[in-house]
């Protein structure tokens, strides 16, 4: 489906200041034995840095470049999969 | 093709099954309930291959509608009077994301004092949201008018939603004769779903975001264009229905004896059909009137309003509603254009039928008597807004 219309609609994109990745103090990681595959850290992370890879061994990655180590992923895994390290 | 008996609501109930609509939320309020209660029957019935919704609220009701129709679903719903008021800030979403739906918004008073008789302010009150706005005369006219209001609504050139209003009581529990088109003659007419973008794709995307204040103007102003090119989209429709069916009711308004009028009754709902009862009298009697019916209330008429007007002497707009401190909607809308044309028309606002007051044939003819005689003896009328009160 395309529009010609101003549509109140963004995509994701690029920021402007480039790779925030190391912005980040503490950095997500993801125990692929305990993770689910639910999404909700996909669903939740405000900067659209994980992505579904749906793989079955990896279903989920967290992409460094972008991610500024905010925690939220870690903080709503129903599993308790995502542990936050020190950098 | 089968004729029956129905009331306004059960109408808009075969409107609904005619026009495969996938989800339709629910929440009485009277009296708009025979509507939503119709549609449950049909819905368990297995006669619509709809999901029916109960909500908690008008407001639920217009937003679990708008979550389904911004994914991909075909999306109705329907409500009255304070419903529709505790629905307004949805109304806003809706429309400002571009998602093509239909509402039914059976006309009712707002209080204090608690009514639940007829007045058309419930609606006018959305005037401003975005959304399309067309008004019945008769129960054909809401079956044929839902059908084509999908349509309108999910045309590429308009992408808006859209309030199919009717007057409450006097349609919504009057029974007349509908004919209901077979599924056959409108099988090419009820096109798939179409909508702008899905929040449910693969497309990932966010709705609403915050933008630049000259975005926010343009995407404003690009629903002002679309509903302005809503005008042909409703026309090309019409035409397009009258094709299948053989019933069209002149796209935004309807001009009913009105060519070489001297003076011209503008109204719109149900009581435009009492007028043209009265028309039909006078012009016997050798009155030189017509009447123009506003179907649609936006897009705003103005071109068949401006050549319903040329060479009129005197135009009588009556108002169910008003904007109170100012004039009736209808008749500020024809002043501005009127003034925009000549100077030379005169233009009387009525205001009346608040609250559920009568008004019948004798009275539409006793005001229009006194607005000629004032046009025609005097040239002139002493009070261009007149609120015509019941129970004299």
């Amino acid at each position: 489906m395309s529009s010609t219309h101003k549509l109140p609609i963004s995509r994701p994109a690029i920021g402007v200041v480039g790779k925030t990745g190391y912005w980040r103090l503490k950095r997500p990681e993801v125990n692929y034995v305990k993770c689910i595959k639910c999404g909700i850290c996909w669903l939740y992370c405000p900067d659209s840095s994980i992505n579904i890879l749906g793989d079955p061994s990896k279903y989920v990655e967290v992409d460094y470049n972008y991610c500024k180590g905010c925690g939220i992923c870690s903080n709503v895994c129903p599993v308790k999969a995502i542990t936050m390290t020190e950098e | 093709m089968v004729i029956k008996v129905l009331t306004g609501n059960y109408t808009v109930a075969e409107a609904v099954r005619l026009s495969n609509v996938d989800l339709i939320t629910a929440y009485p309020i009277t009296p708009q309930t025979t509507i939503v209660e119709r549609l449950s029957e049909l819905v368990e019935g297995g006669l619509i291959k709809a999901r029916l919704v109960r909500v908690e609220s008008e407001f639920s009701a217009l937003a679990a509608a708008y979550g389904a129709a911004s994914c991909g679903a075909r999306a109705f719903t329907a409500t009255s009077s304070h419903g529709l008021l505790f629905m307004h800030e949805m109304l806003w979403w809706v429309a400002g994301s571009r998602v093509p739906m239909v509402l039914a918004v059976v006309t009712r008073a707002l209080g204090p004092p608690w009514n639940i008789w007829n007045e058309h302010t419930d609606f006018m009150g959305q005037r401003d949201c975005g959304w399309l706005m067309a008004f019945a005369e008769n129960n054909q006219e809401i079956l044929d008018t839902i059908i084509q209001l999908y349509r309108i609504t999910e045309d590429e050139a308009v992408y808006l939603p859209g309030i199919l209003g009717l007057d409450g009581f006097l349609l919504s529990h009057a029974s007349e004769p509908v004919d209901i088109p077979d599924e056959d003659v409108l099988k090419d007419f009820i096109k798939p779903r179409s909508q702008p973008y899905n929040m449910c794709s693969d497309d990932v995307l966010t709705m609403g975001n915050l933008p630049m204040a000259e975005e926010a103007m343009m995407m404003r102003y690009d629903i002002h264009k679309s509903i302005e090119a809503a005008k042909n989209v409703i026309n090309e429709v019409d035409e397009e229905y009258r094709k299948l069916t053989g019933r069209s009711y002149g796209g935004l308004a309807e001009c009913y004896r009105c060519n070489d009028s001297k003076y011209l009754i503008i109204a719109m709902g149900g009581w435009v059909g009492t007028m043209k009862d009265v028309c039909d009298e006078l012009r016997d009697e050798g009155y030189d009137v017509g009447v123009l019916k506003i179907r649609f209330f936006r897009p705003f008429p103005h071109e068949d309003l401006v050549r319903a007007i040329s060479g009129v002497k005197g135009i009588l707009v009556f108002d169910r509603s008003a904007s109170l401190g100012s004039l009736g909607h209808i008749h500020a809308e024809v002043l501005a254009r009127a003034y925009m044309l000549s100077n030379k028309v005169i233009v009387k606002g009525v205001i009346t039928g608040l609250g559920g007051v009568d008004v019948g044939p004798k009275e539409v003819r006793e005001i229009f008597m006194r607005f000629v005689k004032d046009v025609d003896e005097d040239g002139q009328i002493d009070n261009i807004s007149e609120w015509v009160l019941g129970g004299g």
